[in-house]
């Protein structure tokens, strides 16, 4: 991390510059969706299936609506016509039939599933009402593993007579007669387990209904207002004017919160049907049974090798367990991890048949780095495998195989079927950089001596391993900028804010680019009615798209003031400079900004790219394995990434710290176990397992900026995942490199204490 | 039922029902939205407030069992304007991302700093490992509480 603040007027990018956001925060003083109220509201709870997979016989909610202070229940009968189903955000032909109804009329398909809401005066009065519904259900065989799901013996959605949504294919040259003349070859099967992002904050919604205006407002936007706004728009058979949505402060986001989910239509149909505020908050048990899961992939791959290490080509399947049904960002995950799995690596030949099934489990989404943190752990446990089957040094292959600066721009594998984005390259850099940071800065030399050593009771492994972050994602963003009466300058942003620093990233962009202190702009985001459209926040994309707006905005906001300036000083536009917030004619006369409010300025700002950025970096871990408990213990881990331009270094390092140890989660304790009856086994935060403070103390990041993508003016890359992204790979790696002398295989995660146990307890059972 | 308390200093009373916790209780019925709930189960930790000196989960707590009782909040351990020590000390290292866990965070470490101003990095890591925080990895919340104790002691010693 750089020290102190350094910054002058006009060199606040690339700064270490203090959040302007936390000042509210640390005094209480956020308006998170539950802070929130409107006098007369209701508050709604939801009926959900308590079984996996069954036909609904009767819902019966006489008892409940007897019940005093309980206003109404909504079940499927009271939706008019069809049931709705939740638009895609990256449809493709075959998943269509799949699409998640915004309540279950006939069939349940998961535990969770909404089948009807309770409108009350409180909270707690909802919720008791739930438990006097009489809910009857004839019980179907639930279809939970991949292999039940695949036989399609028993089908989740009649009408189509296959549990398989879609098969994206990635292709590259020719895989096949790249294996036919390899030298060697490593094939295996791995497994990630089924995860979620659990926010701090659980989801929730404020819906109000204006009659007379025919006007519906959502808060608690995130990640996509204008693109929830359409699907709500949609949904509701309403002019997309007439729905508004607002941002509040945000809890969290990874992926998860602010995608479209059933409960939010539910919401909105009751404020607009009782013309009443509803507002909704879900509990922690319910988040963990419905908001979007994401990560439970298995897979067969194999990589091609010459006899000197490198790659020569990558085949193979990959399956992705999406739930029941397709959700707007479902597919995001199973594509992404056929396209980057290849990841950092120049492998010139590629074949990938990646898999989406549909199973009784709650649907899937994104989960931070989605497909690319579960294609990482896939080829560096292969990568590591080769190494010692070829007889080459860990290093020495990746060396061999990281792409270089001289390749850029580097084509990925090409995925169909398309869903709309554009063809993929990394877009610049130099893969070697980074890793041989991290060999250095890891002290790699010295701790070679203590692969699989057994000290003080505990094995020591280390591990190294790359990864790519795709960022920036398209098509455009928008930015509105006005000049307000008391001089200040309101930046009005399409990108939504979710805890990453959103207000202090722009107003350190715009700052520098109209030369005034941070002090005068003010930010004002995610919200749909401050602009005509935005997009909004994923992807890694909020600092790239958004900044590139307000560079854009600034640029015109600037050529306004000085025609103003110009009106004002007598002179023609060509004779006016503008500086730091005045503007001068050469005979020394002066206008400042705040002179030129009554003239007005109010531009419009937006940025246009279809090519994804891509932050690419390397991490390091040591471990130490109690064989007799199965813990392990990080060590050290260090990561290193280039994300072509810091904006701001404090905010950067909080990225790539938090997901880093996002990751440890992922690998060691983080998991949503399922019974064989589809019943989900994990209802709190005392049995899923996020990391703790006391876990994972030692967690050193870099971060570089050697080479800016071409993609955008700023230069800068998307950096909010990729801390994630190698963890998986690089800790299993690590964990058997420390058991390599009982030659155990860390390839189903997550690694707890129980499974390692067991890996050693059935090597040495088989010794 | 009505409860009596002190809250942030100041004499309260609230309508409560018995089931209420003490958390809902100063949320929605003496309007302090800063104390967080993040799982209503006693893991999380951003709940923490500060009942009589201790630290306290206030979905944990009923209401009536705050009767009587001294209540801080996050609001009650703000300046008028300006951040404490601790809060700045927050700013400063990174501490924050969301700020969802942050009240749950300030509370537990004001109780603890202010009862043991020299608490070791292992003792503040052991402690907060009782509130959950999604975004930060934890390292620059640590740093913070680090840097925030020469405030505590100092004050200690002012007294
Ligand atoms: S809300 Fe009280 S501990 Fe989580
Ligand atoms: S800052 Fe988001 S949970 Fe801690």
């Amino acid at each position: 991390m750089k020290p102190a603040s350094h910054h002058t007027q006009n060199s606040y990018v690339g700064g270490h510059i203090e959040r302007v956001e936390d000042y509210r925060f640390l005094r209480g003083e956020g308006q998170y969706l539950d802070d929130v109220s409107r006098p007369g509201q209701w508050q709604a709870a939801f009926l959900r299936s308590p079984v996996a997979h069954g036909r609904i016989v009767k819902i019966d909610a006489s008892a409940a609506l007897a019940l005093p202070g309980v206003h109404a229940v909504v079940t499927a009968n009271d939706i008019e016509g069809e049931i709705p189903t939740i638009p895609f955000r990256r449809p493709n032909p075959t998943i269509g039939p799949y699409a998640q109804p915004i309540i279950a009329r006939d069939k349940v398909r998961y535990y969770g599933e909404p089948v009807a809401m309770v409108l009350a005066d409180s909270a707690e009065l909802a919720e008791d009402a739930l438990g006097v519904i009489v809910l009857d259900i004839d019980t179907l065989p639930p279809v939970i593993a991949r292999e039940a799901a695949m036989s399609d013996k028993v089908l989740l959605f009649d009408e189509v007579k296959t549990n398989v949504p879609t098969v994206f294919n990635a292709d590259k040259g020719d895989a096949e007669a790249a294996f036919a003349a390899a030298d060697y070859t490593i094939r295996d099967q791995f497994y990630t387990q089924r995860q979620t992002a659990l926010p701090m904050e659980t989801r929730g919604l404020l819906a109000e209904w204006d009659a007379k205006l025919g006007k519906l407002s959502v808060s608690g936007a995130a990640k996509l207002p204008f693109f929830n706004r359409k699907a709500m728009a949609k949904m509701m058979k309403l002019p997309e004017e007439a729905v508004d949505y607002i941002e509040l402060d945000v809890g969290g986001g990874f992926g998860a919160r602010g995608e479209f989910y059933p409960e939010d239509y539910l919401v909105a149909f009751g404020a607009r049907k009782f013309g009443r505020p509803v507002k909704w908050i879900e509990d922690r048990r319910e988040h963990l049974m419905a908001i979007g899961h994401s990560r439970e992939c298995s897979s067969d791959v194999e990589l091609a090798f010459s006899k000197d290490g490198v790659i020569l080509g990558m085949r193979g399947s990959l399956y992705v367990n999406v739930g029941a049904y397709v959700r707007p960002n479902g597919m995001t995950p199973v594509r992404n991890a056929a396209q980057f799995m290849s990841g950092p690596y120049r492998v010139p030949a590629i074949h990938l048949d990646a898999y989406a099934f549909v199973s009784n489990k709650t649907p899937a989404g994104t989960y931070r780095g989605p497909g690319r943190y579960e294609g990482c752990f896939f080829i560096e446990r292969l990568m590591d495998q080769a190494a010692a089957g070829l007889g080459i040094d860990r290093l020495e292959i990746r060396r061999r195989n990281l792409i270089t600066h001289a390749e850029m721009p580097y084509p990925l594998a090409t995925v169909l079927p398309s869903d709309g984005r554009a063809e993929t390259q990394c877009d610049s850099g130099h893969h070697l950089e980074p890793f041989e940071l991290v060999v250095k800065d890891s002290n790699w030399a010295e701790k070679a001596a203590l692969q699989g050593k057994l000290i003080d009771g505990r094995y020591h492994g280390i591990a190294i391993g790359s990864f790519i972050e795709g960022g920036a994602s398209g098509p455009q963003e928008n930015v509105r900028m006005e000049l307000h009466a008391d001089g200040k300058v309101g930046l009005y942003a399409g990108s939504s804010a979710i805890g990453q620093g959103l207000e202090t990233i722009l107003s350190q962009i715009a700052a520098d680019a109209l030369e005034l202190p941070m002090e005068r702009i003010e930010v004002f985001h995610g919200s749909t009615t401050y602009l005509k459209e935005g997009w909004g926040s994923f992807g890694s994309r909020a600092t790239v798209m958004g900044g590139s707006a307000v560079l854009d905005a600034a640029k015109k906001f600037l050529a306004a003031f000085k025609i103003h300036a110009a009106a004002r000083l007598g002179v023609t536009i060509e004779e006016v400079t503008v500086s730091e917030g005045v503007a001068r004619t050469a005979d020394g006369r002066s206008v400042p900004l705040a002179e030129v409010v009554k003239d007005g300025i109010n531009v419009d700002g937006s940025f246009k790219n279809q090519t994804p950025t891509y932050t690419y970096g390397t991490s390091f871990a040591h471990v130490a394995v109690d064989a007799g408990t199965g813990h392990v213990e990080v060590i050290d881990y260090v990561v290193a990434d280039d994300v072509g331009r810091i904006i701001n270094s404090m905010t950067l390092h909080g990225q790539v710290m938090g997901a880093a140890v996002q990751g440890f989660g992922s690998v060691f304790s983080e998991e949503l176990v399922y019974s064989d009856e589809g019943q989900l086994m994990v209802g709190s935060l005392a049995d899923y397992l996020v990391p703790l403070a006391s876990d994972y103390p030692v967690v050193r990041c870099h971060s570089l900026e050697s080479y800016p993508s071409p993609t955008n003016p700023l230069g800068a890359k998307g950096a909010g995942e990729g801390g994630i992204i190698p963890v998986g790979g690089v800790v299993a790696n690590a964990v058997a490199n420390a058991l390599s002398s009982f030659g155990v295989k860390p390839n189903v995660l997550p690694l707890s204490p129980s499974r390692v146990w067991e890996m050693i307890e059935d090597a040495r059972a088989k010794a | 039922m009505k409860i009596e308390l002190e809250v942030n200093g100041a004499a309260v009373s609230a309508e409560v029902t018995p089931r209420m916790t003490l958390a809902d209780c100063l949320r929605h019925e003496l309007h302090l939205t800063g104390t967080h709930v993040g799982c209503e189960h006693g893991v999380c930790g951003a709940c923490t407030v500060i009942v009589n000196g201790d630290a306290v989960r206030g979905c944990l707590m009923l209401a009536v069992q705050a009767q009587g009782a001294k209540v801080t909040t996050v609001e009650g351990l703000s300046l008028e304007e300006g951040l404490t020590p601790l809060q700045q000390a927050f700013k400063h290292h990174h501490a924050l991302q969301c700020g969802f866990c942050t009240p749950g965070m300030l509370t537990t470490l004001h109780a603890l700093l202010t009862d043991e101003p020299e608490a070791s990095e292992e003792r503040i890591r052991d402690v907060i490992s009782g509130n959950i925080c999604r975004c930060t990895g934890y390292v620059p919340i640590i740093e913070a509480a680090m840097d925030a104790r020469a405030s505590y002691q100092q004050s200690r010693g002012d007294k």
